[in-house]
């Protein structure tokens, strides 16, 4: 049995309008992170030595470089869908909401910005 | 209007402590931290891309005592997230409801992460690493 009407499902839509893309977002990222961490889990415990020369080696290698920067852009978005739901489920005051999910953004878009642009750095050799 | 003390959903106080409610708890306090991980782990990357010296600081860094007692904790909080968030994906698909089920794959979760972390952090330790 299933709670949502016709025209909610249609339009793909939940109570609050737009409650099933977010739903839908941290499951399909989830997914794909299982693939991701565990490539970027194991590729380090298994590197012979994690000092620079092994590790900036390691990720010069293009396709190590690519998966580097999905991992990133993946964990970022996944980790940004889940603290915005702690916020709106823990912090009520409308004025601190506003500012931390703001704020979480931002912190999110500098951190993924900065680590993707330095795996990029290393894998063009500059 | 005057606020009124309406009583807070979910009761937390009234919730006997039991494997269901902890690890949904556990689950999200994990991703919480993970969220500061990913904080370190771009840390790590811009250091690394900064050049030798940058990179010998972060390492230095990481590898003091706070240092290592986060990266053990953000191993486990990795795992275990990993492996009980595949228990949720199950749960979206509908299965592993029963009650059996839920318990015995929120043991798994938990024990799997704690041997995992054991033997990542062995071979961190025993494969002459820094």
């Amino acid at each position: 049995m299933s709670l949502r009407s016709p025209l909610g499902k249609v339009l793909g839509t939940g109570s609050a309008k737009k409650g099933t893309e977010h739903w839908w977002a941290q499951r399909l990222s989830a997914v794909a992170l299982i693939a991701l961490t565990l490539w970027f889990f194991f590729s380090l415990l298994l590197l012979p030595a994690l000092d620079y020369m092994t590790v900036r080696a390691w990720l010069s290698v293009p396709l190590t470089a690519f998966l580097a920067v999905l991992l990133i852009a993946v964990a970022a978005y996944h980790s940004y869908l889940g603290t915005d739901v702690i916020v709106e489920d823990y912090v009520h005051a409308a004025a601190p909401k506003l500012f931390l999910l703001l704020a979480l953004r931002f912190v999110y878009v500098l951190c993924a910005g900065a680590a993707i642009f330095s795996i990029l750095r290393i894998s063009f050799g500059s | 209007m005057p606020a009124r003390t309406r009583p807070l959903s979910p009761h937390l106080s009234v919730y006997r402590w039991q494997i269901g409610n902890s690890l949904s708890i556990l689950h999200r306090i994990t991703g919480a931290a993970l969220g500061l991980g990913l904080l370190a782990l771009s840390y790590w990357l811009v250091s690394l891309a900064g050049g030798e010296e940058s990179f010998r600081t972060a390492q230095r860094v990481l590898s003091s005592p706070v240092g290592t007692a986060c990266l053990i904790a953000w191993t486990f909080a990795f795992l275990f997230h990993l492996l009980n968030g595949v228990r949720h994906l199950f749960w979206d698909l509908g299965l592993g409801f029963e009650r059996t089920q839920r318990h015995l794959s929120g043991w798994l979760a938990v024990l799997g992460a704690l041997l995992l972390t054991a033997g990542a952090w062995a071979m961190l330790w025993h494969g002459g690493r820094p």
